[in-house]
């Protein structure tokens, strides 16, 4: 007998700092549903969950739970009412076993020799939901779709009858998309009901029953999905059409400026990461690097950059070799990156704004003659970018970390652009960025190609890879799986090569 | 139902800081009073007799800025290390190490030379000194990943014996009656004083200039903002092409050096010998921590936080004296003021509110 | 010969109890993730506390139980300071230590140079105390060696082997992570300093109460610093720590042996000092990648509302 049968979000409200996050939210599931939450980034969709969740509490509204009116103080209230949520990143501890995080979760651990005690429990109920999974492998040792799946143990191991996903197919491969379709349908054939967070519509027209959609803290709209379509929807999530293919001009490509040859990288694990890659760029062209997060691009942007050591192998930059430079030579040798951690790699917290806009310029002539820096200049190239990319400030002599994630990345984004690069290395460059900033972006990316640039662009969104890019490379397990003109047809198998499954020999296709 | 939420504050003025830190003193101070009160003491009068001891009268003040000296001068390098998130808490040990440098460099050449030459020299001779054994820990932390923290405490420690192994050994002066320490410096080589005073004024110019200058290092110059820069996040310095171990022991040198010196001036302009490491150092290595953290981790500001708390050390030798009060009631009222100032940094970053509800 | 290798083990054994209880505090406080810098001032404080209350009392474990109340007590201060206040903790653990020192002299003042009467007996234990070598090394030691080792085994126990244990340690390494969970994080790091700060002061009341039987200002000589390096060396398990600091026990009592060897003194006081670094050092060039600290040690946690 479930805890949930129904229930039901009634006029939640929440802001913060007056700013509001979730303006009077109305919102209902019942058991066997899958209810969507679809929205971009920023539209309050984490907030709402955070709060049935208790994380958060509501400034205003009631929770219902069989028509019962609840309060949910914190998590394990909520967990006591039968609510479970696997959050976007996921809440383990690295260092810890399988077994260890299961038991820091569960509600009814023993005190003495939790591990011990717990472990049959935990190896039953896997099995069956026909999970399996190493208790004594330590998390970070476990592949994402694999710590996904401890997260959902966790969850129903205490009692979950509804579970809530916040964006889960973020980091799977398409093959652990499918075996997570898998189990939630299992899930909702036993009776649970699950929220599934995304951005994608894909995803939500796939598996959700029913769709509402969040726009700047308001429900915009909702539907059952079998009687609506992408383009509604996508409507819906934005206030306009979203054109999903935009006009590429073709341009011919200039003379060759970065060369990449048979190159292998380390991980952080030891493991080669990047086996043997080889690939070249040219000016007025775009390059996508097309895969699911973790099959080494990070690694490859890292090492073409210099910031990770090149094990063996060569980069060149306009015939110069630029292998293992430091970053500040490969910098200077016209390679400008925005890098995919931004926050970890990208800003000096504690510092201003404007300090902030020339992290990697700071040695240029321009900005300091001899030893000291020039201030009156750094300021004012810093109010150019505030300008050109809206980052939204009261002032630029504000600590860089009082903004918000999104303007923080666009003031990376701004500094590593303005310099007209000679070849640009964008890693995930719109990721974490309302529609708005990322049309802008693309279209950005675009201007610089035009202007000359290489740009090199690893993305997961399929959508602006094949936007923007003029040549794209499919890349799974640090090696290439194809290298094609992004209107070669073979690409319909692109869900394939990223996983793994299809390769393109480059001496098949003839250039 | 009273119900306290804090917030972040996002606009952090000067004089918000600066009252803060005034408000912060205070608290303190009524916190000390208490202390005192406990111990048996008439707090008010305790009090006043350590301003007066210090500021009150002209032997006062001459006292204070005598210790003021080294208080900013490893105070002021101590901002540039802080800030740099490198915690150096090792300049005791630095200080002996640029005194037993500069020591031997004047017991060595300072018969033959003139005092405008052998006082540079010995000055240098510090900077070297403490620069050094600054750099060691630099190095330990950058390539085997050792804390600082611990390798420049236990530096502390071992400089201190070499100290004291040097004065009772190969060094001990044929002067000193079967007493350790050294023989005394040339005459060439110990510092001018103010008259009437134990200011060794070489020094004291030093001390400012060197206040002035590193606060335009941090500020101005491109090393400054590289160490910054590496303080807040060393993952982007490494993005932005900053050397960091470059930075690092370029900033080591300068804060171990500028203790160095600090020891020199303790040497050549106060005991003219050196002697046992505590009488030389005098706790002033730790006692500059404050002095830098009270400065906000600016350079300029430690001019006057060094002479505050070179007025705590003159006033609390004075109580002591007059009160019988142990030698210790001085670490009492600085690790007092250090906890009411950092928690006075929690008042200045978050905005405190009373929320009333009549709800249940 | 033997008598001495015999007397010499012994006072390892003695020399190393103050480290060991004071190494296995501060390993429960850093794997909490707050970083106590303080170690050498509530030592103090215990040293201070524990004298003061046997003199008076006459009863020594009367001594005990106020070092250990004193020690919990003070640590509030530091606790309060890192979790709530999300202070800076380096700065707030030398604040700690100087407070420490300074309020142990002040209290003190008056009991300097008192000699303490009352004597805490050996435990021999029966039997085991007969075995050749052993039996006078390792079973006829005063109560604190027991209880030193005693705690460090239960605080390796109830880390590794309760529900506490996993909710401390994961606090450590993902606060976020473990009150998303429901563990009310800022809760256990108190506890853990607390708990730390208490038995570093059992430390220094075995220092002034059994060991020396004196108090007078600076008699921790230090040895909290060493807890704090020992921490470290013993990679944040209290049951390594046993040797850790055993080991280090050892060094310090071989000052006196190597003395008469005509080796400077000022040489042989450097050794424990020295031989931290070194043994980092070693430990670092055999595995360069990190020392296995818990994750988020010394970083403040801010309950995060965005």
């Amino acid at each position: 007998m479930k805890k949930i049968q129904r229930l039901e979000m009634r006029s939640i409200s929440k802001s913060f700092h007056g700013i509001p996050a979730n303006q009077d939210i109305n919102l209902f599931i019942e058991s066997g549903e899958i209810l969507g939450l679809l929205g971009e980034n920023g539209a309050g969709k984490t907030t709402l969950m955070n709060i049935l969740y208790g994380l958060y509490q509501p400034d205003s509204g009631q929770i219902k739970i069989n028509d019962k009116t609840i309060r949910i103080n914190n998590p394990v209230e909520s967990i006591t009412h039968g609510i479970g949520m696997v959050h976007q990143h996921f809440m383990l501890v690295q260092n810890h076993s399988v077994i260890e995080n299961i038991a820091l979760a569960y509600k009814d651990t023993p005190f003495f020799f939790p591990n011990a005690k717990i472990k049959n429990k935990v190896e039953q109920f896997s099995k069956n939901f026909d999970f399996h999974i190493d208790l004594t492998k330590k998390v970070w040792q476990l592949s994402a779709g694999e710590q996904q799946r401890v997260e959902i143990i966790k969850a129903l191991l205490n009692g979950a009858d509804l579970l809530i996903l916040d964006e889960p197919t973020s980091v799977l491969t398409p093959r652990e998309i499918k075996e997570l379709i898998f189990i939630l349908r299992e899930m909702k054939a036993k009776g649970h009901m699950i929220i599934f967070i995304s951005h994608k519509l894909d995803e939500i027209m796939d598996i959700c029953d029913r769709v509402m959609v969040l726009q700047k803290g308001k429900i915009v709209g909702s539907a059952d999905t079998k009687n609506t379509d992408k383009n509604s929807l996508a409507r819906m999530m934005v206030g306009r059409d979203v054109v999903f293919n935009t006009t590429r001009e073709k341009l011919t490509k200039g003379k060759k400026t970065l060369a990449v040859e048979n190159i292998k990288v380390i991980g952080d694990k030891g493991r080669r990461v990047v086996k043997n890659i080889s690939f070249e760029l040219f000016e007025n062209e775009i390059f996508g690097i097309a895969g699911v997060s973790g099959n080494g691009q990070r690694e490859l942007a890292e090492a073409i950059t210099g910031i990770r050591p090149i094990f063996s192998g060569k980069v060149k930059m306009n015939g110069k070799d630029i292998t293992n430079k430091s970053p500040r030579h490969i910098y200077d040798s016209g390679v400008s990156h925005v890098p995919e951690e931004r926050i970890r790699f990208g800003i000096a917290p504690g510092l201003y704004l404007f300090d902030n806009a020339i992290l990697k310029q700071h040695h240029l002539k321009k900005f300091s003659n001899w030893y000291f820096l020039n201030y009156s200049q750094i300021k004012n190239h810093t109010r150019t970018i505030v300008k050109k990319f809206k980052v939204s400030t009261h002032s630029i002599n504000n600590q860089i970390r009082n903004l918000s994630g999104g303007n923080i990345q666009k003031l990376i984004l701004g500094r590593e652009i303005s310099e007209q690069p000679q070849l640009l290395v964008a890693s995930h460059p719109t990721y974490g960025l309302d529609v708005g900033a990322t049309e802008f972006l693309r279209e950005h990316l675009l201007e610089l190609r035009k202007q000359g640039s290489a740009i090199l662009l690893f993305s997961e969104d399929l959508e602006e890879i094949f936007e923007l890019c003029d040549r794209i490379a499919v890349i799974f397990d640090g090696e290439f799986m194809a290298v094609l003109d992004s209107d070669d047809k073979q690409f319909s198998d692109i869900g394939l090569m990223m996983a793994g499954s299809k390769r393109i020999d480059p001496m098949e296709k003839q250039k | 139902m009273i119900k306290i939420k804090t917030t972040d504050r996002y606009n952090i003025t000067t004089l918000r800081s600066f009252m803060t830190n005034i408000l912060s003193l205070f608290a303190a101070l009524v916190v000390i009073g208490i202390i005192f009160l406990i111990a048996g003491v008439n707090p008010f009068y305790a009090i006043s007799e350590i301003f007066s001891g210090s500021f009150g009268s002209f032997y006062g003040i001459k006292e204070t800025i005598t210790k003021a000296i080294p208080l900013i001068l490893i105070g002021a390098g101590l901002t540039l290390a802080f800030r740099a998130k490198f915690w150096n808490i090792g300049a005791e040990g630095q200080m002996l190490m640029g005194a037993i440098f500069a020591t031997w460099t004047g017991l060595t050449f300072g018969e033959a030379l003139p005092s405008y030459i052998i006082v540079p020299l010995i000055f240098l001779a510090g900077f070297i000194g403490g620069g050094l054994w600054g750099i060691i820990p630099a190095i330990l932390k950058i390539k085997y990943a050792i804390n600082e923290v611990i390798s420049t405490l236990m530096l502390n420690y071992i400089c201190a014996e070499i100290l004291t192994l040097l004065i009772v050994g190969p060094w001990k002066g044929k002067t000193r009656f079967g007493f350790p320490g050294t023989d005394n410096l040339p005459d060439s080589a110990i510092l001018g004083l103010i008259p009437g005073s134990r200011i060794h004024y070489a020094t004291l110019i030093l001390a400012v200039i060197c206040a002035i200058v590193l606060g335009v290092i941090i500020y101005k110059t491109r090393f400054g903002y590289e160490a910054r820069v590496v303080g807040e996040n060393p993952d982007a310095g490494r993005y932005a092409g900053i050397n960091f171990l470059k930075t690092s022991l370029i900033l080591m040198a300068i804060s171990g050096g500028l203790a160095g010196v600090a020891g020199v001036g303790e040497v050549a302009g106060i005991h003219h010998h050196l002697g046992y490491p505590a009488s030389i150092s005098s706790g002033y290595g730790f006692t500059a921590i404050i002095v830098a953290w009270l400065a906000k981790l600016n350079p300029l500001y430690t001019i006057i936080s060094g002479i505050f708390f070179a007025g705590i050390l003159v006033g609390g030798d004075a109580i002591q004296i007059s009160l019988g009060l142990p030698a210790a009631t001085v670490e009492i009222v600085n690790g007092t003021l250090l906890i009411f100032l950092i928690m006075g940094d929690y008042f200045l970053n978050h905005k405190i509110t009373l929320q009333f509800s009549f709800k249940h | 010969m033997e008598d001495i290798i015999i007397s010499t083990l012994q006072r390892a054994m003695v020399a190393g109890t103050p480290l060991l209880l004071a190494t296995t505090g501060e390993v429960i406080c850093e794997r909490s993730g707050i970083l106590n810098l303080g170690v050498e001032g509530v030592m103090a404080m215990g040293a201070v506390v524990a004298f003061m209350v046997t003199m008076t009392t006459g009863n020594p474990w009367l001594g005990v139980l106020a070092a250990l109340a004193a020690g919990m007590m003070f640590s509030i201060i530091h606790a309060f300071a890192s979790v709530t206040l999300q202070a800076n903790q380096v700065v707030s653990g030398l604040a700690m230590t100087m407070l420490g020192l300074g309020f142990s002299g002040m209290l003190g003042k008056s009991y300097v140079g008192k000699p303490l009467s009352i004597k805490m007996e050996d435990w021999v234990i029966p039997y085991l105390s007969d075995i050749p070598w052993l039996g006078k090394i390792l079973f006829s030691q005063g109560p604190f060696f027991y209880i030193a080792i005693f705690l460090a085994l239960a605080a390796w126990f109830f880390l590794e082997k309760t529900r506490l244990g996993i909710r401390i340690r994961s606090t450590g390494e993902n606060p976020k992570a473990t009150e998303t969970q429901g563990v009310n994080v800022f809760k256990l790091k108190y506890l853990s300093v607390i708990t730390g700060g208490g038995f570093s002061a059992l430390a220094g009341a075995h220092l002034s109460i059994s060991y020396s039987k004196s108090w007078i200002e600076g008699m921790t000589a230090g040895r909290g610093w060493i807890a704090i390096a020992l921490t470290i060396f013993a990679l944040w398990n209290p049951a390594r720590a046993i040797w850790a600091a055993f080991l280090f026990g050892g060094i310090f009592v071989v000052q006196y042996l190597l003395q008469p060897l005509g080796i400077s003194p000022n040489f042989l006081a450097m050794l424990p000092y020295l031989a931290t670094l070194l043994i980092l050092l070693l430990i670092s060039l055999k595995d360069p990648k990190k020392l296995n600290a818990p994750a988020m040690l010394g970083e403040p946690y801010k309950r995060g509302e965005r």
